[in-house]
């Protein structure tokens, strides 16, 4: 299963599951990133960590260890 | 308008929060009603502040918190509000400093009015904290803010059907060019006083499992806790195994204010 942080950029993917608990679970649904939501990688900073995303008509920054828990599917223009 | 409320009236007067108010470093002296600026970040709840206050505004720290917080006041016809500018957060269930500021002012802090500040231009996303807003408050006011921007976008707000479906009055403003303000200040007024008609606080319901698990929670807590706001919200919260709450209840921290509530009306 791909997972956010494998995603490249521009590439429109859609949320499939959220492989976090608790806290950590409760942010990333705080943040927009639901089940069934089209996200894009934006920007990822020099180091590779952390990338910006598109998601629900804003930019959230991810570190790497927040979107490698993020499970996502194609999603065809 | 429902008279039948007129007795409760008292119990969330400023009058009878005083206390609860000067425990989070705000002196409510010569108010008469606490409205409270929430929202999610960037959403130009600052900007509202400024508009709202005439740029009256002085700086002051949670105590405890590095968060800066700020406080100003207005007047509507004979009546002075304070306004509190709550640090922006996404959402009532998150774990920063600065979120767990604007959480405990709204649960136990109890302003007389909340005010939900929304980007217009990214509604959706806002509306999640709205809806937690309204399960645990009465007195809200949906400020639908960004509106010339969300204009020049070409999306439209239907405002109308907006207030009818959450139940409580939406106001379209754009705080930048000072647009909604009046109508702004006229809302938070009537809601104040209960003049446009007092909502209930919209609980949602679990599930029966989820029902009878809360319901034995709810009541120890407050026995526990007595006064204590938003029991069943806390009782969530215990179930869902939040640190910080799991963290004030075992230490019998959990919504010092109301406590100093109950102490200032015995």
């Amino acid at each position: 299963m791909t997972t956010l942080d494998q995603v490249a950029g521009g590439e429109p993917v859609r949320v499939v599951r959220l492989n976090a608990t608790g806290g950590e679970r409760i942010r990333l649904l705080d943040l927009g990133f639901v089940p069934g939501t089209v996200v894009q990688r934006l920007q990822t900073s020099p180091l590779g960590d952390p990338a910006a995303f598109a998601v629900r008509s804003t930019v959230i920054a991810l570190r790497r260890e927040q979107s490698q828990n993020i499970e996502v599917e194609p999603c065809p223009r | 308008m429902n008279l039948a409320h007129s007795g409760e009236a008292c119990k969330s007067c400023v009058i009878g929060n005083k206390a609860e108010f000067q425990r989070f470093g705000l002196d409510t002296t010569g108010a008469d009603a606490v409205v409270a600026l929430a929202g999610n970040p960037n959403t130009g709840k600052t900007t509202l502040f400024n508009a709202l206050t005439g740029l009256r505004m002085h700086v002051g720290n949670w105590p405890g918190k590095t968060v800066v917080r700020a406080t100003g006041g207005f007047r509507v016809r004979q009546r002075k509000y304070k306004l509190v500018d709550l640090p922006g957060t996404y959402s009532l269930l998150s774990n920063s400093p600065d979120e767990e500021a604007a959480r405990d002012f709204l649960l136990f802090g109890q302003p007389d009015v909340t005010v939900v500040v929304c980007d217009a231009t990214a509604l959706e996303r806002n509306l999640s904290l709205v809806l937690q807003v309204l399960e645990i408050t009465e007195r809200v006011v949906i400020a639908l803010n960004l509106m010339d921007e969300a204009k020049r976008r070409g999306i439209e707000v239907d405002d109308r059907s907006l207030a009818r479906d959450l139940g409580v009055p939406v106001v379209a403003t754009a705080a930048r060019s000072n647009q909604g303000i009046g109508n702004l200040l006229e809302t938070i007024d009537g809601v104040s006083q209960d003049k446009m008609g007092r909502r209930t606080v919209r609980h949602v319901r679990y599930g029966a499992e989820v029902e009878r698990a809360l319901e034995p929670l709810v009541k120890e807590l407050t026995t526990s806790f007595p006064g204590l706001p938003n029991a069943r919200w806390v009782a969530l919260r215990l179930l869902e195994g939040d640190p910080s709450i799991v963290r004030e209840v075992k230490e019998g921290t959990l919504g010092l204010a109301s406590h100093g509530l109950e102490v200032a009306a015995s």
